[in-house]
């Protein structure tokens, strides 16, 4: 049947919206996890540029590097951190998700989503606490 | 009359594509999974050495990076973690650039930003590193690492 092999097109007529309905990825763990690998990605990238500039200043003086870093210790930047750590963690799990997907085996791919997912709620509970802690306790 | 028709259905193919005869989309895919797996052990590391071990983020002044980054096995962690990670997040943007820009003009642009901010920042992220002084002259002796002859 040649409707058959246009299924894609039928599918598409049947909806009033103009977005494609029902690919591969839209909506589900595929979407999100690679929305967010992206989002995270970003974020890193423009900390890590302030951050060399910020480290820099030990070349400058002590009395300049103890200023800036200490805007580190202030409760707010505090959670700013955990937010840091929480990017990084997922997008390095998830990096490796997709390095496993690449190289190894795409099949388990929604499985492995939530092992990240798990992991990265495991890593979480190991660091905020801890870092809040010490955020919180001057 | 010798008009070849391709077979219907035949698999679409184009040459790879090579610049210099060089694959550098494929060696960039290729730097993004080798430069992760890396990074994951140096930033997970600088993370706990730096946030989770004693006061973590309080502990953090001068003199915390003067102890460190006298030590050659810091200064090569920190300078690796440099490059891999400028120029793993600088190819990532520039992936995201390519795929959000619709005029020619924006993206070239966009990546010469990008490509600009990378090499300065590790021209200058290296610099520090290696050209570091733990104990600068004439600095307050409280401030400086316990090992310096001024304090
Ligand atoms: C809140 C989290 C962070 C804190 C408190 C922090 C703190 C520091 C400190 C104190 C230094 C001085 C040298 C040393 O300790 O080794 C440093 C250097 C450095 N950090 Fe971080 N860091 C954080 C997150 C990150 C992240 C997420 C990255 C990578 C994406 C990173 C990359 C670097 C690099 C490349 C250097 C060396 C800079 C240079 O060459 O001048 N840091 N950081
Ligand atoms: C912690 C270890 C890390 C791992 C395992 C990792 C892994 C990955 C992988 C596998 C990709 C996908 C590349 C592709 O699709 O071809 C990627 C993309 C990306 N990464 Fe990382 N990465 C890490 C750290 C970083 C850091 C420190 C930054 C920022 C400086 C960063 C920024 C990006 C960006 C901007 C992208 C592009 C995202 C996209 O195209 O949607 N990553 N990363």
């Amino acid at each position: 049947m040649p409707n058959e092999s246009a299924g894609t097109l039928t599918y598409q007529q049947k909806t009033s919206s103009r977005i494609p309905a029902g690919t591969l990825y839209r909506g589900h763990s595929g979407m999100w996890s690679w929305v967010l690998h992206r989002i995270t990605g970003v974020a890193i990238f423009f900390f890590l540029l302030v951050h060399v500039l910020d480290t820099s200043l030990v070349r400058l003086s002590p009395e300049a590097y103890n200023d800036v870093i200490g805007t580190y210790q202030t409760p707010i930047m505090g959670l700013g951190e955990v937010a840091l750590v929480g990017a990084i963690v997922f997008h390095a799990f998830n990096g490796i998700r997709i390095i496993l997907m690449d190289f190894w085996n795409a099949n388990y791919s929604k499985l492995m989503f939530w092992i990240v997912v798990a992991l990265w709620v495991i890593t979480m509970l190991g660091f905020a606490p801890r870092h809040l802690m010490n955020v919180f306790s001057h | 009359m010798s008009t070849t028709i391709e077979a219907p259905r035949s698999p679409y193919s184009r040459p790879p594509r090579t610049r210099g005869g060089v694959s550098w989309e494929k060696w960039g895919w290729i730097y993004m999974r080798a430069s992760g797996v890396v990074l994951i052990v140096l930033i997970f590391g600088h993370l706990f050495v730096n946030l989770m071990i004693g006061d973590g983020v309080d502990a953090l002044d001068f003199a915390f990076v003067g102890g460190k980054l006298s030590n050659p096995f810091w200064q090569v962690w920190d300078v690796l973690m440099l490059w891999l990670a400028l120029i793993h997040g600088g190819n990532g943007m520039r992936t995201i650039v390519n795929d959000y820009t619709t005029r020619p003009m924006t993206a070239r642009i966009l990546k010469a930003a990008i490509l600009a901010a990378v090499v300065v920042l590790i021209v200058l992220g290296t610099l520090v590193v290696f050209t570091f002084d733990p104990c600068p002259a004439g600095s307050p002796a409280d401030l400086l690492p316990s090992f310096c002859p001024a304090s």
